[in-house]
């Protein structure tokens, strides 16, 4: 986008950059980021770089600036593949199967019982 | 605290206060977005390594907000400062140049300084190191890109490393009282930065595929550390005094 101030001159970023190859031109790169080792990277965000190795240096400026991390993780937006939402209705299940379903299990409730008799108040 | 830990601390504070605000300058004006916020943000970093460096310099009479008053009252001429910081941004390429090389020598010096005897100065080294490797990843990845990117972009590169030379070398010019603080165990001294700093960037230099130039034929730009400043420095500084300067008691 143009910016408004005559004095500022950016890079116009190319859209379609998926299509170029690397170093070719800015390409978008996912941010994941570490909270502390053991954890999983989570997703943040999206910056634009020319390469992975400058895609990490603002990726570190960006969003590991607001909050601690450990560790950071970039990928090529490009190189995630995904399914659409189109196809969505594969994830819905045709009979009940709330027993494969991590929260079903009973053991929960027995969790909670202890819990609760062992909490001092 | 003796001349030469003054001097010491006076000119490595002086020139993270002024290379760091000549480097926010491109905050708004950066090549693209993400590089404007790690700019700008490397540029922070230097002026907080500098306001660390100021508060270590006793006050005279106990004057209050001493710290500032370096920073913001100080006469021109009582500035220590390198010419290489005062220079004006001419163009990303020359910022780029100058970051890599001025970090460069920072890293190290501060890397010396994590044996210093002088316990507020081990300190300080130890606290920021994490900061100033991440402004020379930043430096190096730029330098290796924009090398081995276009016949333009290597040309500018070159270019901007042999104008800057000269000036960057002028960062290790010696000033009163530096046997002293060499000999108390403070610093290692500028000539032997000076060495540690040239192996660096050869190597740095010589793997992004520039060409280093024959140093020992650069006359380096000294005289900013024994009272010749830079040209640049007094319009830069009455230009970061502008506001203090129509009220220099008001109070914030």
């Amino acid at each position: 986008m143009k910016s408004f101030d005559p004095r500022v001159n950016r890079i116009e970023p190319i859209e379609t950059a998926t299509e170029l190859q690397l170093g070719e031109s800015w390409q978008p790169f996912e941010v994941f980021h570490q909270k502390k080792r053991g954890d999983h990277h989570i997703h943040v965000g999206s910056v634009r770089a020319a390469n992975a190795a400058q895609a990490l240096l603002f990726a570190k400026e960006q969003y590991g600036r607001r909050q601690h991390c450990v560790n950071m993780w970039v990928v090529r937006s490009a190189d995630i593949a995904s399914f659409t939402y189109e196809d969505a209705d594969i994830f819905e299940t045709a009979i009940d199967k709330e027993y494969r379903e991590a929260y079903g299990f009973k053991v929960r409730d027995k969790i909670n019982a202890y819990k609760k008799k062992n909490t001092t108040i | 605290m003796n001349l030469g830990l003054t001097n010491f601390i006076l000119k490595t504070a002086d020139d993270s206060f002024i290379v760091g605000h000549r480097n926010s300058e491109w905050t708004g004006f950066g090549p693209f977005m993400e590089e404007d916020i790690a700019f700008a943000s490397m540029a922070q970093d230097k002026i907080g390594h500098a306001w660390e460096l100021y508060k270590l310099i006793p006050a005279p009479n106990d004057q209050q907000n001493y710290a500032e008053w370096l920073a913001f009252q100080r006469p021109v001429s009582d500035f220590k400062v390198a010419h290489l910081a005062a220079l004006p941004n001419e163009g990303y390429d020359f910022s780029l140049i100058r970051h890599f090389l001025f970090d460069h020598a920072e890293y190290l010096r501060y890397e010396m300084l994590l044996s210093s005897s002088f316990e507020p100065l081990s300190h300080l080294a130890k606290k920021i190191k994490g900061e100033l490797k991440f402004h020379t990843m930043h430096a190096e990845t730029f330098l290796f890109q924009l090398a081995n990117g276009s016949v333009e972009s290597k040309a500018r590169m070159q270019a901007a490393l042999n104008y800057t030379l000269p000036f960057a070398l002028g960062l290790f010019e010696t000033y009163e009282g530096e046997q002293e603080i060499i000999n108390a165990g403070v610093f290692e001294g500028e000539e032997a930065l000076k060495k540690k700093w040239i192996q660096r960037i050869t190597a740095l230099i010589n793997e992004a595929g520039l060409t280093l130039p024959d140093l020992n034929t650069i006359e380096p730009v000294f005289g900013g550390r024994n009272g010749y400043p830079s040209e640049h420095l007094a319009p830069l500084l009455a230009e970061m005094r502008e506001v203090i300067a129509l009220d220099p008691n008001a109070e914030w």
